[in-house]
C-alpha cells in the first residue's frame, strides 16, 4: 500500500500534506493582504505628527543625550530640518524595534486588541489589519503572553520622563511591577538615557500613535477597586 | 540472510556518538532549566541580579525556550535517531564521518544562538528567535541530518515500519518548517500574515519536528522493551495519517481573534479537535499493546516513563480541543494557562519520552547497569511531581488572570494574585531540576562504575 512505502510518506504526508497547510494557512492570508502596501518606516513618520512631537519631546528634555545619539538638530527651520528629524526618527523607530525584540519586551507584552474580554475598554480599539502592514511588524510582534498590559495603544499615554523612569527601574512607578530592569539602556540614571533607550521610547511612543483618537487611556472599575480594598481591610 | 549475516550491532552504532549526543543534551536541559529558573525568579520578585544586561530574565526567557528546542530536544532525538535507523535498517548511515561533523556543528549551532541572544541579536519569532544570521546554517545542518539518515532508509524496498514512516517525514517537516518560519516573516510578508505563519512555525516545530521523532521513537522502542508487536497495525496507520493531514493545518489556533480572517480561525479551530480524535486512536493502540504487560509500568523504568509521557500527551491534546474554542481562547489567551500547557507538553510528553529512551541507552552504552536503581526512581518521580504541579498550577491561573482582565481590574491586581501561582511554579520547576541532578549524577556514577569494570576486565 502507498501509504506504508517511501513514496507515499515524502511526498504525499512529507510534501502534499505540508503544501496544503502552507497554502490555505499562510499563502492565502498573504494574498488577501496584498493590497495593502507595506510602508517603510519613513512613510510612518511623515505622517504622523503624534510621533514626531514625541521624538523632538526626547531632543527638548534630554538635549545632551539627544545630541549623543542622534547628532544635531539643523537649527533653522524649513525642509532640511523636517527631513533630517523625519530621517532621525525613522532611524530610532527602527533601532527601537531591534531593543525591543533583543530584550524579549513582546513576551510579556502583546501587541493586538481582541475584540472580546473588554479589551477595547481597557486598552482601546480593536486592532485592524492594515495597522500592522509597515516593516517594523516584520516579523510581526502579535505576541502570544500578557504577564504586563497590551501595547499595541501605548503611545502617549506616559510621557517620556515616565518612560525613562520606568525602564530604569519599574518599580519606581508601578508598584509591585515584576518587569525586569533596563539600566543599560542608560549611562547611570534615568536622565541619561542613552542611544537605545531614547530608541526604545520612540518605539513605544509610536505604538497607536497613528489612530485618530489619541492616546488611549486604560479604563478600570474604580468602585469595585474601592470596594475590594474596603473588604481587605475589613 | 541467516541471522550469522546480518550486520552487527558494532558495525552499525556508533556509541561514542550516541553518549555525546545525550550528554550534550542533557547539558543543555541543565543550561534551560537555569533560565527558567531565573525567570521564575524576576517573577516572585527575587532575581539575584538585577540589572545586569547578559543575566536579563527577558533574555533568559528566550534561551529557555530556544535551548530546549535546539539543544535538549534536537541532541537527543538526535542521539536516539543513531541508535534506532541502523538497527532498524540494518544499515549504517551514510557516513560516520558526516554523523560526527553534524554533531559539532549542531553544538555550534546552538551555542551561537544561545550566545546570540544573551548579546540581544534575537530574532521576533517566537520559539525561533535564533538571530538571523545563524539560520540558514541551521537550515543545512538539518538537510544534512535527512541526508545522512536517508541513506540507510533509501535502500529498503517494499512497506516500511510505522516508525520509519514518522522519521522520514520528520526529515522533510523540520527542514521545511524551519525555513517557512525562519524566512517569510523575516524577508517575504508583513503584518498579519506573517502572523499567520509565525502560528504555523510555533505549532508545525511541536507537531512536524518534535511530535513524529517522538511517535516513531515510541514506536520503536515500547514492541522491543514488552517484547510484542504494536496491537493494531491500522490504527498505526490511522495515526500517521491522521497526524500528518491534520497537525499542519492547526497553526492559526494560536492567534486567534487576531485580524487574520475569520474563516481561517474557524478552520484552524476545527483541525485542532481534529487532532485530539486522532491522537485518542494513537493512544487506543498503546494502551492495548501494554495491556497484559502492566508489570512493566512497575518494573521497566523506560515503560514508565513512555506511557506516563502519554498520558500527558492525552491530557495536553484533550485540553488543547477545549482550549482551541473560542469560548476558552476569549478567556485563557494570553494567560499562563498557555504556559502551563506548554510545559506539559514538552516537559511532561517529550522530555519524558527522551529521558525515558536515555534511561534505557545508558546501561547499554556504557555496559553496566545502572549505579543506582533509587536514583532512577528519584529522578522519575521527583520530574512527575514537578510537571504535574507545574501545569496544575499555571492552568489553574490562567483563568483567574482571564478573569481579572475581563474585570477591568487594575493590571496590579492580576500580578498581584499571580504571585501565589508563580512561587508553586519556583517550587515545581526545582523538583524537576534536582530530579534532572540525580540523573546526571547517576550517570556520573554509572561511568566510574563501567570504567572500574573495564580496568579489572584489563587486568584479568
Amino acid at each position: 500500500m502507498i501509504l506504508e512505502k517511501k513514496s507515499g510518506v515524502l511526498f504525499i504526508a512529507g510534501l502534499v500534506f505540508f503544501g496544503l497547510a502552507f497554502v490555505s494557512n499562510a499563502v492565502v492570508p498573504a494574498l488577501m493582504y496584498k493590497k495593502l502596501p507595506e510602508k517603510t518606516a519613513e512613510q510612518l513618520v511623515t505622517v504622523n505628527g503624534n510621533l514626531r512631537y514625541q521624538f523632538e519631546d526626547l531632543a527638548r528634555r534630554w538635549p545632551e543625550a539627544f545630541r549623543a545619539a542622534f547628532g544635531e538638530i539643523p537649527p533653522e527651520e524649513g525642509n532640511e530640518r523636517e527631513k533630517w528629524l523625519n530621517r532621525a526618527c525613522a532611524d530610532a523607530l527602527r533601532k527601537g524595534r531591534d531593543v525591543y525584540v533583543a530584550e524579549g519586551c513582546w513576551h510579556c507584552h502583546s501587541q493586538f486588541i481582541r475584540p472580546v474580554s473588554n479589551e477595547d475598554k481597557r486598552f482601546g480599539p480593536v486592532s485592524k489589519s492594515d495597522e500592522y502592514q509597515n516593516e517594523l511588524q516584520r516579523p510581526v510582534l502579535f505576541g502570544t503572553r500578557r504577564v504586563g498590559p497590551d501595547l499595541i495603544r501605548e503611545g502617549g499615554r506616559h510621557s517620556n520622563d515616565w518612560h525613562a523612569v520606568h525602564f530604569f527601574k519599574p518599580v519606581t512607578l508601578s508598584t509591585g511591577s515584576v518587569m525586569p530592569e533596563y539600566p543599560w539602556l542608560f549611562d547611570g540614571s534615568p536622565d541619561k538615557p542613552n542611544k537605545k533607550g531614547l530608541a526604545l521610547m520612540t518605539y513605544v511612543q509610536w505604538l497607536g500613535s497613528w489612530l485618530e483618537s489619541y492616546p488611549y487611556y486604560q479604563d478600570y472599575q474604580e468602585n469595585l477597586v474601592l470596594k475590594l480594598k474596603a473588604e481587605v481591610r475589613r | 540472510m541467516s541471522p550469522n549475516e546480518l550486520p552487527q550491532h558494532e558495525e552499525l552504532v556508533d556509541e561514542k556518538l550516541v553518549i555525546s549526543f545525550f550528554l550534550a543534551a542533557l547539558g543543555y536541559l541543565f543550561v534551560s532549566m537555569l533560565g527558567g529558573f531565573l525567570m521564575a525568579l524576576q517573577l516572585i520578585r527575587h532575581f539575584p541580579f538585577p540589572g545586569v544586561e547578559l543575566l536579563s530574565p527577558g533574555r533568559w526567557r528566550m534561551i529557555h525556550t530556544n535551548v530546549v528546542a535546539y539543544g535538549f530536544l534536537a541532541n537527543a532525538f538526535l542521539g536516539a535517531l543513531h541508535w534506532a535507523v541502523p538497527r532498524l535498517t540494518l544499515r549504517t548511515v551514510l557516513s560516520k564521518r558526516l554523523s560526527w561533523f553534524i554533531f559539532a556543528a549542531w553544538q555550534v549551532v546552538v551555542l551561537s544562538t544561545a550566545i546570540g541572544i544573551m548579546l540581544g541579536q534575537a530574532q521576533a519569532l517566537e520559539w525561533g528567535e535564533t538571530p538571523v544570521w545563524i539560520d540558514p546554517l541551521a537550515l543545512a545542518g538539518l538537510l544534512l541530518v535527512a541526508v545522512n539518515f536517508m541513506a540507510p532508509i533509501s535502500r529498503l524496498t517494499g512497506p516500511m515500519y510505522v516508525t520509519l514512516w514518522y522519521f522520514m517525514a520528520a526529515f522533510v517537516w523540520t527542514f521545511l518548517t524551519y525555513a517557512m518560519g525562519n524566512f517569510m516573516p523575516q524577508y517575504f510578508v508583513t503584518g498579519t500574515a506573517a502572523g499567520a505563519v509565525g502560528g504555523l512555525f510555533i505549532h508545525d516545530l511541536v507537531g512536524l519536528f518534535v511530535t513524529p521523532l517522538g511517535w516513531g521513537l515510541m514506536y520503536y522502542f515500547v514492541p522491543i522493551m514488552l517484547k510484542k508487536p504494536i496491537w493494531s497495525h491500522g490504527l498505526s496507520l490511522v495515526g500517521f495519517w491522521g497526524l500528518a493531514f491534520f497537525y499542519p493545518l492547526n497553526g492559526i489556533h494560536h492567534f486567534l481573534y487576531t485580524p487574520i480572517p475569520m474563516f481561517l480561525q474557524y478552520a484552524a479551530i476545527v483541525a485542532t479537535i481534529a487532532v485530539e480524535l486522532v491522537v485518542t486512536t494513537v493512544l487506543i493502540n498503546f494502551f492495548a499493546t501494554l495491556k497484559g504487560s502492566m508489570s512493566a509500568l512497575v518494573t521497566n523504568m523506560p515503560i514508565r516513563w513512555f506511557y506516563s509521557g502519554m498520558v500527558f500527551y492525552f491530557l495536553t491534546c484533550l485540553q488543547c480541543s477545549f482550549q482551541t474554542t473560542l469560548t476558552f481562547q476569549a478567556l485563557i489567551h494570553f494567560t499562563d494557562w498557555v504556559v502551563g500547557h506548554a510545559h506539559m507538553v514538552m516537559f511532561g510528553v517529550f522530555s519524558f519520552w527522551l529521558l525515558g529512551v536515555m534511561t534505557y541507552l545508558f546501561p547499554r552504552l556504557l555496559k553496566t547497569e545502572w549505579a543506582s536503581q533509587k536514583m532512577l526512581s528519584w529522578h522519575y518521580w521527583l520530574s512527575l511531581v514537578g510537571i504535574t504541579l507545574m501545569s496544575a498550577d499555571l492552568i489553574v491561573a490562567g483563568p483567574f488572570q482571564g478573569y481579572s482582565w475581563a474585570q477591568l481590574l487594575p493590571w496590579e491586581v492580576s500580578i498581584e494574585l499571580s504571585i501565589p501561582f508563580w512561587a508553586v511554579r519556583l517550587v515545581a520547576g526545582l523538583l524537576m531540576f534536582s530530579g534532572l541532578l540525580v540523573f546526571l549524577t547517576n550517570i556520573g556514577l554509572t561511568w566510574a562504575k563501567s570504567r572500574k569494570l573495564s580496568h579489572v576486565a584489563a587486568n584479568v
